[in-house]
């Protein structure tokens, strides 16, 4: 492993001042469960990590009436222990609760997994069906960008030179709404997503039809996926099993798998449709207050 | 709780034994749940080097040049060695203790000659004054390759078009070399009976083919060896090894000095399942150390052990059965064609002997070739070549089974090979254990149970595993305090530390925790063979048991001498030595021993017995998730021949092993190849192992058919419990929900292909 230089800002100023200044050697550094993984092997050669858990900002957990403010160093332990996102965002709290191990999840945090711009990465689906916004700082002010817009290419993202991201907004889920995220791994445990799919519905006071749906698919394309249609399409349709499997055809249309390690492009597009019947009937029994008979890990 | 019957001899021996068939406490247990055990990476000695590998990012290369100018001018890096650095060995062939290896080759394997022959094949060391240095060094070599076409699948590296591996490999027909190159080393056939007239008889006939996938032992701890040559010529190893001898004599051939010059001192071993035989590091450090003046480290780390160590082979099998209407086997066939890797040596021979072995098959068939393809050299992993085979035979069994309308459980039980019965490769058994495996099962309350709930279903298969004998020595040395040290030179992977030193007491008499067991270097004991082959505890138990019959007939004598009778007058009975008029306990003589004359010490060895061999029969529930094709283990019971079993726990702990990595085999785990012959998963994120949240508790039941060439009965458990899980697993699925599986792993992928190819 290459030697390198740290440092910890406690001002975002700095910090975004730090990582303008170092001409793309810096590399962020928030769980590092990512990053430094890529150091050791080699695949990233930084000279300077700029730790950013010290950033008020980057620590924000935050839920209101007017939704979630989630700083983007905060690890997924207490992502999962807040109640009100396991009761309004359990999608985020299913992702939060399935990255790594008790020791990962002390350290990785939502924002890293975003920025690390990975096709699996576990809680991008549910970032996309929740609707968060990211909030990104960089040398020319804030921006805001969609969670669906955020990653570009495997890997890849959005952010110029010199940004960093800072919080995910999420509005807050109006009437009878249940949301979802699951994945299928071939073990029970220590594996990453073969495919995985996030869902949030709003139901209507009945309980009965859909008013709305945001559906989102990962490692199944280069990108986490947006299936917009699939969802927007059910819209004021009864939530039904006709109308869940006709939205899981619809996912499956725009999945584009590849064949690897983890799995072929006739198993991925298959269990992209299973999967998404699954994560719909659970957001909807969790709409409706129902047990949602989800264990981590099936 | 379990604990209730810790203490309660667990042996058909009921009440014959003391020590045998109870549950002492492990030797070594301590010092390894305390952190305190020395493994090989935890040498450390003064002005020790650190090395890194330079490993073939190709797999099939004619190696042009290697410049290491610029390694060597690095500041820190004491030596570089290549392959030039190695002397010529010739076309010699090694004996390892679970196969046998041509030196030439494994000099090749070990520092890559002309070519390289798979990515990761090693092709240079660097020492240097710390691992980031070596590393970095490493990393200045320049290697100059003529890229070569990969091959990797076996049948077709069998086809005259294959890249050819090795210009030196010619077919071996049964002793008969062929005089073209090929890729094909070794062709066996084993023929018994009438084959056509035995399908003629039959009233089924199933033939299906199979493939299976390379895969790994998975071993926890790395490869490792620190090595110094010393200025007077003598070598020191420190190396975990399942044997230390066998080390001994791969590096004392590989560098060309006299083996009295190699002293090998094992570490405790993470881990070994037959895959810590072959060296891979130990002559490189030694070279190293040679060149640099200074002990030398190696450690491989995770990806060079998937892609560079030798995993067991991947394998194309077709399985031919005739089964008669009254349920009876009348013909097999079998044709199997298992890859080598790089350089010849898989285990087909094995595979082809254990095919048909559960069965007396009257007229059969068998044709095995060992076939070189551009993948690291297999080597042993627990029962080498037994569960590719098995996978193949028990499941057509099945088929068979359903087709005939026949319990799987009576069908073995009426097909079973038992004394008498002759192999198809000529070898007649003496008293085996099958059949009483199969009884076992068949009365378990888990095939009494009854498997409800839709998508579920049950599977058997049974297997069979060699047991080999081999040498081995020890000696045991009376102390003062009535304890015994035990010397031995079996390094211990499976907890027979344990059971020698109980077997030691059992012949004296003594409590297991009055032994005291060591695992020397190999200047201290006597020659001892690897561990391997399910040999430790029958063979070494010999030469245990031999060194306590050597202190007993020692003792006796004293006690004469004392007592001034003759020694035919004095008895061993039970831990005490009784004379005509007074008596001693083993410990009231211990001390008078050093008193009264030299000291008291046993020696034994043991060289001629052969074991009879190993049998289980494995029962499997479980539920296939229809729409992802995921296997979940709902039960899972085995019922195997242990011949007595010494430590039940540790026998326990064997079965439990070895179908958990069958288990592996069976569902998830796979070498996964680029087609430019990289492996894509070289790490234990995306090599699938089981972990605690995919297998339940495995239930065991021992059967004791004691073997008569042991003294307490002792046959080997370690190896044949890998043999039926992919099998019994297949079967299982097939039950659960109509689906054939003939391709290992049987992934969520494979599984779901076979259900929507059904289902169109
Ligand atoms: C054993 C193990 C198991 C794992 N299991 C899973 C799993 O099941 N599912 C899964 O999805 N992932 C898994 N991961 C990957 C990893 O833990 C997650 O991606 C995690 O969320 C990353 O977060 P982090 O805070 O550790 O990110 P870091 O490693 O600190 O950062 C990741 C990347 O994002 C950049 N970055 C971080 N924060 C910001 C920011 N605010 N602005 C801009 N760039 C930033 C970093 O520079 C780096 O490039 C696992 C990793 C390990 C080691």
């Amino acid at each position: 492993m290459r030697d390198f230089e740290y440092e910890a800002p406690t001002a975002l100023a700095d910090a975004v001042e730090l990582l303008a200044g170092a001409n793309g050697s810096a590399k962020l550094l928030a769980g590092g469960t990512d990053l430094i993984d890529h150091v050791r092997t080699g695949r990233l050669e930084p000279d300077l990590l700029i730790d950013i858990k010290k950033l008020a900002e980057l620590n924000v957990l935050e839920a209101s009436d007017s939704g979630l403010r989630l700083g983007a160093a905060v690890p997924c332990y207490q992502i999962y222990g807040n109640e009100q996102i396991t009761s309004n965002y359990s999608a985020l709290a299913d992702s939060c609760q399935i990255i790594g191990g008790v020791q990962i999840q002390s350290r990785a945090s939502v924002g890293g997994n975003l920025c690390n711009s990975g096709p699996a990465a576990d809680s991008t689906p549910s970032l996309i069906a929740l609707g968060a916004v990211c909030v990104i700082a960089g040398p020319n002010g804030t921006r805001e960008v969609a969670a669906e817009d955020f990653c570009t290419a495997p890997r890849q993202n959005v952010l110029e030179a010199g940004e960093l991201l800072v919080e995910l907004k999420f509005p807050a889920p109006g009437g009878k709404s249940g949301s979802h995220y699951r994945r299928f791994i071939p073990r029970n445990e220590m594996d990453i997503a073969v495919v995985g799919v996030g869902a949030a519905v709003t139901l209507d006071d009945s309980g009965e039809n859909f008013v709305s749906a945001r559906i989102a698919l990962g490692a199944v394309g280069p990108t986490p996926i947006f299936a917009q249609a699939a969802g927007d399409a059910l819209a004021g349709q009864p939530a039904n099993d006709d109308s869940i499997a006709a939205a899981a055809a619809a996912a499956r249309e725009v999945a584009t798998p590849i064949d690897d390690m983890r799995g072929t492009v006739e198993f991925r597009n298959h269990a992209t449709a299973v999967l998404t019947e699954r994560v719909l009937k659970t957001a909807i029994a969790r709409a409706r207050g129902e047990a949602d008979g989800y264990t981590i890990g099936h | 709780m379990a604990t209730a019957d810790v203490d309660t001899a667990q042996t058909n021996g009921n009440g014959k034994y003391k020590v045998i068939g109870t549950r002492p406490i492990r030797h070594d247990g301590v010092d390894k749940v305390t952190g305190r055990a020395l493994y090989g990476a935890d040498v450390k000695l003064s002005g020790m080097l650190h090395a890194a590998m330079l490993r073939s990012p190709h797999a099939h290369a004619n190696i042009k040049s290697i410049d290491t100018s610029k390694a060597e001018a690095l500041p820190g890096v004491r030596a570089v060695v290549t392959n030039a650095d190695l002397p010529e060995v010739g076309d010699r062939i090694a004996e390892l203790g679970e196969g046998a290896v041509n030196l030439r080759h494994l000099s090749c394997n070990v520092l890559a000659g002309p070519k390289v022959l798979y990515k990761g094949h090693a092709i240079a060391a660097v020492a240097a004054e710390n691992i980031h240095i070596a590393k970095e060094a490493v990393g200045l070599i320049d290697v100059e390759y003529e890229l070569l076409p990969p091959v990797l699948d076996v049948r077709e590296a069998m086809e005259d078009s294959a890249p050819i591996l090795n210009d030196d490999v010619r077919t071996d027909t049964m002793g008969e070399l062929g005089n073209t190159p090929t890729n094909i080393a070794a062709h066996f056939r084993y023929e018994k009976g009438d084959i056509e007239k035995g399908f003629a008889e039959a009233k089924v006939v199933v033939e299906r083919e199979f493939d299976t996938a390379t895969v790994h032992q998975g071993y926890i701890e790395p490869h490792n060896a620190t090595a110094l040559w010393n200025k007077d010529g003598h070598i020191t190893v420190w190396t975990s090894t399942q044997g230390t001898f066998s080390v001994r004599q791969q590096v004392a051939e590989l560098v060309n000095v006299p083996l009295s010059k190699v002293k090998v001192i094992p570490m405790e071993i993470g881990g070994g399942f037959g895959g810590k035989i072959s060296v891979y590091l130990q002559p490189v450090a030694a070279l190293l150390s040679k060149k640099s003046g200074q002990a030398v480290k190696l450690i491989m780390d995770r990806s060079a052990v998937f892609e560079a160590t030798g995993p067991t082979p991947g394998s194309y099998i077709r399985v031919k059965m005739g089964v008669d209407a009254g349920g009876k086997i009348t013909a097999a066939e079998a044709y199997l064609a298992y890859e080598a890797g790089g350089y010849p040596g898989s285990p087909i021979n094995p595979g082809c002997m254990c095919i048909f072995a559960c069965y007396d098959v009257p007229n059969g068939k068998i044709d095995g070739f060992d076939v070189c393809v551009n993948k690291p050299r297999t080597n042993a992993y627990r029962a080498p070549g037994a569960t590719n085979a098995a996978f193949a035979a028990e499941t057509v069994i099945d088929e068979i089974c359903d087709e005939l309308g026949i319990c799987p459980v009576e069908f073995r039980l009426n097909n079973a090979s038992k004394e008498g019965t002759r192999r198809v490769d000529g070898v007649e058994y003496p008293v085996i254990g099958m059949a009483d495996t199969v009884e076992a099962i068949k009365s378990s309350a888990h095939w009494q149970s009854n498997l409800e709930g839709p998508n579920r279903g049950r599977g058997v298969a049974s297997g069979f595993w060699f047991n080999c004998g081999l040498k081995s020595a020890a000696t045991a040395t009376v102390n003062a305090d009535g304890s015994v040290s035990l010397i031995e030179g079996s390094t211990d992977i499976g907890g027979s530390r344990a059971s020698l030193a109980m077997q030691l007491a059992e012949t004296l008499g003594i409590a297991a925790e009055d032994v005291n067991p060591a695992v020397v270097d190999t200047d201290s004991v006597g020659y001892t063979d690897v561990t391997g082959g399910s040999r430790v505890t029958f063979a070494t138990g010999i030469a245990a048991y031999e060194a306590g019959m050597d202190i007993r007939r020692q003792m006796i004598a004293r006690a004469a001498e004392i007592w001034d009778v003759d020694a035919d007058q004095v008895r061993y009975e039970d831990g005490t030595i009784i004379g005509p008029e007074s008596s001693y306990t083993f410990k009231e003589l211990a001390e008078l021993v050093i008193k009264t004359g030299d000291p008291v010490t046993g020696r034994g060895a043991s060289s001629a017995a052969n074991q009879g061999g190993a049998f289980g029969t494995h029962c499997v529930d479980v539920e296939v998730d229809p729409d992802l094709g995921k296997v979940k283990i709902l039960r899972y019971t085995i019922a195997q021949d242990c011949g007595t079993a010494i430590h039940p726990s540790y026998v326990e702990g064997q079965m439990q092993g070895g179908a958990v990595q069958g288990i592996g085999w069976a569902l998830n785990e796979e070498y996964f190849y680029g087609d430019d012959g990289s492996m894509h998963n070289a790490s234990y994120l995306d090599y699938r192992i089981p972990t605690c949240y995919d297998v339940p508790m495995i239930e065991t039941i021992i059967v004791e058919v004691p073997d008569p060439e042991h003294p307490f009965g002792v046959r080997g458990v370690g190896e044949v419990p890998i043999v039926p899980p992919p099998a019994a697993i297949a079967n299982a699925i097939n039950n659960a929900i109509g689906v054939q599986m003939t391709e290992l792993p049987m992934s969520p992928p494979r599984v779901v292909h076979e259900i929507l190819k059904k289902n169109s």
